[in-house]
């Protein structure tokens, strides 16, 4: 028998005062030694769940209601808790999604090291401690003696992932489960974690389970798919099979929908599997609508002005200036975004693209230079009623589906505010029948509007705020990592509608994102940013094809390899 | 995992209520249900005291010396009238807890709305307009942490009777016990609702409302407020049964309440004096009211903040 | 290290000045001073002697800085009813209130965390069940109550305690002390159960509330995953990381039992310096009222200095910078 992990029609339950919730169903897939298996679904399929149920680490109120899970030849299911703890850690390892949390904040990396160690093998003491070095340098920490006295908090995020990945090898285990173990981390960094998985998975002939919903790194590290869906196992296969030639429905739909980093598409294939996505709602008809008035007067070339813009923020107060700690969160930043056009600000976290999106939306006051928005200057004055009125042309999306609406108001009270705020309508009537048209413009039907926003899925949520945003008229639109929280198929489709809508509607848009390949969809223009600081404005397709700065040629070289991809219908 | 379904139509406002996962887990909490029961019963009884209560106590007519100090009824020498058996001066006990009672949850009910309004209203300050105004106000607010509540308390309400007239002092006795355990009460309220609001300000919603353009007052009451009342529930709850002690036991030290319209802490302490001479009942039955009282509040509190909290749910 | 404890005395000593100002305020908004040196029948020209003597009619700022100065030398003139030197009045009662304190304080914290980790670790059982409910009985009881049936219970019905008083105490120098003496302890024994019965409670859940906290997080579940054993998972790494907050609870709680010493020590006639401040809110005696505040401030923020030591000791992220 070479299988190292078989699981055989593995049903989770979680009994619910709502009834009971499938999280898996019939699932069975196999593990071979020195074999990276990706399983891969969006949210709520059910994956974590299966790596969990596994290690019977399932959280409450869990339970596994049938199935086998053999491993190495033995049922682990019906175990008593002693004998699994013998198992977890010593046979098989498990690396969580956030490194920020997965390490004790008040104990020494040694000191987690040296206890996992101890309790996994026969080592114990200083040759524990000699083993813990070991661990560190295999996992790519330099100085990795010193590093044992030295706690989580004063690692970076990429070093504590590789800490973690340590103490999963600590008792050198046959198979390693790791859920999610790049989505916390930066591009750069996740590449780097990926290889260092796939090495060890080589030279230990290691079985790895990852769990994941992106694409991009099944792309780059799995040698064979498993693909999830509502608990349900839709499709297993090798990488290449997968990604080049789906059979089944879904997983062709999940497929096409990743957005493609080496060229440009109209729009996104039309993705028809998902439940509750695009619906087909009477559109307005934008030439006689309300949406559609008071922008006729368009005619200033310039959208959006920024000049030599800078903003820092303190990090550690101190009573004098010289001792305080700085972050100079954008540095000397300027661009000129024309009107109708998209265009895309890119970086890593911390690079300051958010920033500059809160600055030109007022959130933030600059500490220098000028923003202008449609040639009247927003940043002097801020409070001046020119100023407030050019600001009102200009509306934002959020990143965060379940934070940017208010939990305790109805669809209708929260996209009918600025309406009534500004008695942009005759009388409420007619407010409300706006807010009816512009929800079934977004798609999502205008009966939503006497729901609460928890009713709504994150897809959904974000159409609301897109309604929201319509509601003030805007001009411009900034749209701050708008699908980034999103599942893949569910990102198509809103990055569709917001194609739509800028077309419809003449908008400006500023796409804030880090995802190179939805830039490049959905982008006329894209300035990279580091640190603060404007690397390079170039065409987008330009920067694709021959990026002028080295920053940029290495963001471009971290974007997953996407190869395999079937040639989608242009 | 179809958990969130939207459905065809809306839920009505009574579909809504009972799919919500506080009202389902209340009525699934065997000692939610019996905390809530008691402290209504309380409450009700206390509020229609002039209706239920057998006597008067205040109404001297009612009152006769001679049947003072008597046992509960069921206890030889006690009287059928009087349940509860009579204090000192031949007030009917179970009268006098009831009418004793309401002006506790009274006291308490107001002092801690007091406090919730003044701590509540300089929180969402705090947390929302930050820089020098916060500093301010929490500074103040550490300062007054730094005494312990119920000293505070003693020496405001002590101060407070200081600046009154002795002829009046026992008329407006209610009112200074509310104000001195309303101000030592603000500062928890204030901490809870800066901290909650300095985390619905950073949340995108108010960002939108400010980019919409609405007024500072506006995005505070329309959009902060509401979303950081559950914590403040649970604050004011619990703040309730500690109000209603550190009244009773102001009343107690003889600081509070005074003896001739008395409150549950009035009683027993007037009732303490006969402790040792073996009539227990004056002590006895206020007491049990009181800490009965007190019970259901706290219980209600702590299953409001387990049921509150998604993370332990 | 060091400049976080500069920062934190600054700190202290921006509260000490502002509750100074309060109980400055004090002398000059309660009462008349004079009134309460002098008999009723004192005449004019006495009275506007005494003013002189006393001061009150330099300006207020002049006033306060000499307040400060015979503050920061331990003297709030004389009682105005007893007549004597505040400060000497409670350094006399000090002894009682401090060993009183010390005593509920050591109940509360043993038994508390005892408890707290027990129901937090055992969260199923049901003993665990069954002290959380006495628990949110004990935080129901007022410390007055409690104080009456105890002495109730243990002294005028059984009669093995005594009920009031601080018998038994024994003189080292000017300390007075009950701890070395059996009668001394029978006497404190009483008093400091009913001071530290609700500190116990509220300690006790909020240590298993914190467990229950700890237990969700990341790296306990790793710490599972790894198959550490459930020892070295409820000690090693839950209960030191309920720590940091349960210190600063505890730090507020232990100013919570000199702050209920009042209560405890007017049920039980106890000598100590709550009692001698309740009696002087009674009679409106501003010296003492204003030294009793000024001395609990200086204990709470001594507590806290202490509190915000430990921090130090236990958390490295204080320790060695974010």
């Amino acid at each position: 028998m070479t299988e190292l992990l078989q699981i055989n029609g593995l049903d989770v339950d979680f009994p619910t005062r709502r009834g009971t919730v499938h999280a898996a169903r019939g699932v069975s897939l196999t593990v071979k030694p020195g074999e990276v298996v990706g399983l891969v679904g969006e949210s709520g399929a059910g994956k974590s769940t299966i790596g969990n149920a596994i290690i019977d680490l399932l959280e409450a109120p869990g339970i596994v209601s049938a199935g086998s899970i053999l491993f190495e030849g033995e049922e682990l299911r019906g175990r008593t808790e002693d004998q699994m703890r013998r198992i977890r850690g010593d046979r098989i390892g498990m690396i969580f999604q956030d490194p920020q949390t997965s390490l004790n904040p008040l104990m020494t990396v040694g000191a987690q090291l040296v206890e996992t160690i101890e309790k996994t093998t026969d080592l114990t003491g200083a040759k524990a401690e000699g083993r813990a070095v070991e661990l560190l340098e295999q996992v790519g920490i330099s100085e990795a003696k010193a590093r044992l006295q030295a706690y989580p908090h004063q690692f970076s995020g990429g070093m504590r992932q590789r800490v973690v990945i340590a103490l999963a090898l600590a008792g050198d285990p046959d198979l390693i489960i790791a859920d999610e173990p790049t989505t916390a981390l930066d591009v750069s960094i996740q590449a780097q974690i990926l290889d260092l998985i796939k090495r060890l998975c080589r030279e230990r002939d290691l079985g790895v389970i990852i769990v994941t919903h992106d694409i991009g790194v099944i792309a780059n590290i799995a040698d064979r798919v498993v693909v999830m869906y509502r608990g349900e196992v839709v499709e297993t296969g090798d990488v290449a099979q997968i990604l080049g030639d789906p059979q089944h429905e879904y997983t062709k739909s999940l497929i096409a929908a990743v957005p493609r980093a080496d060229r440009k598409l109209e729009r996104f294939s039309s993705v028809d599997y998902i439940e509750g996505g695009t619906q087909p709602f009477e559109r307005i008809d934008i030439q006689t609508h309300w949406l559609g008035q008071s922008r006729d007067h368009r005619g200033t070339a310039k959208a959006i002005e920024v000049n030599n813009l800078d903003l820092s923020f303190v990090l550690q107060k101190a009573l004098l200036k010289r001792n305080r700690k700085m972050l100079q969160a954008v540095d000397n930043v300027s661009f000129t975004v024309t009107e109708g056009e998209t265009f895309g600000l890119v970086g890593e976290s911390g690079s300051g693209k958010s920033t500059v999106a809160r600055l030109i939306a007022g959130l933030y006051r600059p500490d220098g230079g000028t923003i202008r928005v449609l040639s009247q200057d927003v940043s002097s004055k801020p409070s001046s009623a020119a100023a407030r009125e050019a600001r009102r042309a200009l509306q934002m999306i959020f990143q965060d589906p379940y934070s940017s609406l208010n939990a305790r108001m109805r669809v209708l009270d929260i996209v009918a505010e600025p309406i009534r705020f500004y008695k942009l309508a005759e009388n409420e009537t007619e407010t409300r029948r706006i807010v009816g048209d512009l929800l079934n413009h977004v798609g999502l039907g205008a009966q939503a509007a006497l729901r609460y926003p928890h009713e709504f899925s994150g897809g959904q949520r974000q159409r609301i705020s897109i309604a929201r945003a319509l509601a003030s008229r805007p001009r411009i639109l900034i749209c701050d990592e708008p699908t980034s929280a999103l599942d893949v198929s569910v990102q198509a489709t809103i990055l569709n509608l917001l194609k739509d809508l800028q077309q419809e509607l003449g908008l400006t848009m500023l796409f804030i994102s880090h995802d190179l390949p939805v830039v490049r969809q959905m982008c006329d223009r894209i300035a990279v940013m580091r640190h603060g600081a404007l690397c390079e404005v170039s065409d987008a397709e330009q920067l694709f094809n021959a990026p002028e700065h080295e920053y940029s040629r290495h963001l471009l070289d971290l974007m997953p390899r996407m190869d395999l991809l079937k040639e989608a219908p242009a | 995992m179809s958990l969130d379904r939207p459905q065809d139509r809306p839920m009505t406002r009574w579909e809504r209520m009972k799919d919500n996962d506080i009202v389902w887990s209340f009525l699934h909490s065997p000692g939610a249900i019996i905390a809530a029961s008691i402290t209504l019963i309380a409450i009700l009884a206390c509020v229609f005291a002039p209706l239920i209560a057998p006597f008067d106590p205040f109404d001297p007519a009612q009152i006769s010396l001679w049947d003072g100090k008597l046992p509960p009824a069921w206890i030889e020498g006690g009287q059928p009238q009087y349940p509860l058996g009579t204090d000192n001066q031949g007030r009917d006990m179970l009268s006098t807890i009831l009418y004793g009672g309401r002006l506790s949850i009274l006291v308490g009910a107001a002092a801690v709305c007091l406090g919730m309004v003044l701590g509540v209203t300089l929180g969402v300050i705090s947390g929302y307009v930050g820089g020098v105004t916060d500093a301010v106000i929490m500074r103040i607010a550490d300062v007054q942490l730094t005494i312990p509540g119920i000293l505070l308390a003693i020496l405001i309400n002590g101060i407070g009777r200081a600046f009154l007239p002795i002829e009046v002092r026992d008329d407006f006795a209610v009112y200074v016990v509310i104000i001195a355990i309303g101000l030592t009460d603000w500062p928890q309220f204030a901490r809870v609702t800066r901290g909650a609001t300095m985390v619905e300000a950073n949340k995108e919603y108010v960002q939108a409302a400010r980019i919409i353009g609405l007024p500072g007052w506006l995005i505070m009451m329309r959009h902060i407020l509401p979303n950081t009342l559950r914590p403040v529930l649970v604050i004011a709850t619990i703040g309730l049964a500690l109000a209603i002690i550190a009244e009773a036991t102001l009343s107690f030290l003889g600081q509070g309440i005074p003896p001739t319209t008395p409150s549950l802490g009035t009683l027993i302490r007037v009732g303490n004096e006969y402790l040792f001479s073996g009539l227990w009942w004056i002590t006895f039955f206020p007491a049990i009211a009181l800490v009965v009282l007190v019970f259901a509040v706290n219980l209600l509190g702590d299953w409001m903040r387990d049921a509150l909290n998604p993370k332990l749910r | 290290m060091f400049f976080f404890i500069l920062k934190r005395l600054a700190q202290s000593v921006l509260v000490m000045a502002i509750v100074s100002a309060v109980s400055f305020s004090l002398f000059n908004f309660v009462g008349d001073p004079v009134n309460n040196m002098v008999g009723q029948d004192a005449t004019r020209e006495q009275r506007i002697e005494i003013r002189q003597q006393l001061g009150l009619d330099d300006p207020i700022l002049t006033q306060y800085t000499r307040f400060l100065g015979n503050m920061l030398q331990g003297d709030f003139g004389l009682s105005y009813r007893i007549k004597r030197p505040v400060d000497q009045l409670i350094l006399e009662r000090l002894p009682a209130t401090l060993e009183l304190v010390f005593v509920s304080a050591i109940i509360a914290l043993v038994v508390g965390i005892t408890l707290g980790v027990y129901t937090g670790i055992r969260r199923k059982s049901w003993i665990s069940r069954s002290i959380l409910s006495v628990s949110l009985v004990g935080v129901s009881l007022p410390t007055f109550i409690i104080g009456i049936a105890l002495i109730y219970i243990f002294a005028v019905h059984l009669r093995w305690l005594p009920s009031s008083g601080r018998s038994g105490a024994i003189e080292l120098g000017w300390w007075k002390t009950s701890l070395l003496s059996v009668d001394g302890w029978r006497a404190i024994i009483l008093p400091a159960i009913t001071l530290s019965l609700f500190q116990l409670t509220l300690i006790l859940r909020l240590v298993r509330a914190e467990m229950l906290e700890v237990m969700q997080t990341d790296f306990i579940k790793f710490a599972r995953a790894r198959g550490l054993s459930e020892r070295a998972i409820n000690f090693r790494h839950a209960l030191r990381n309920t720590l940091v907050p349960v210190i600063t609870i505890i730090g507020l709680n232990i100013g919570g039992l000199i702050a209920f010493s009042v209560i405890t020590e007017t049920v039980f006639q106890w000598p100590g310096t709550g009692l001698m401040f309740i009696q002087a809110v009674d009679f409106v005696d501003v010296p003492i009222m204003a030294a009793y505040l000024v001395f609990v401030a200086l204990l709470f923020v001594l507590i806290n200095l202490v509190v915000d030591i430990l921090y130090f000791v236990v958390d490295p992220r204080i320790r060695l910078g974010e």
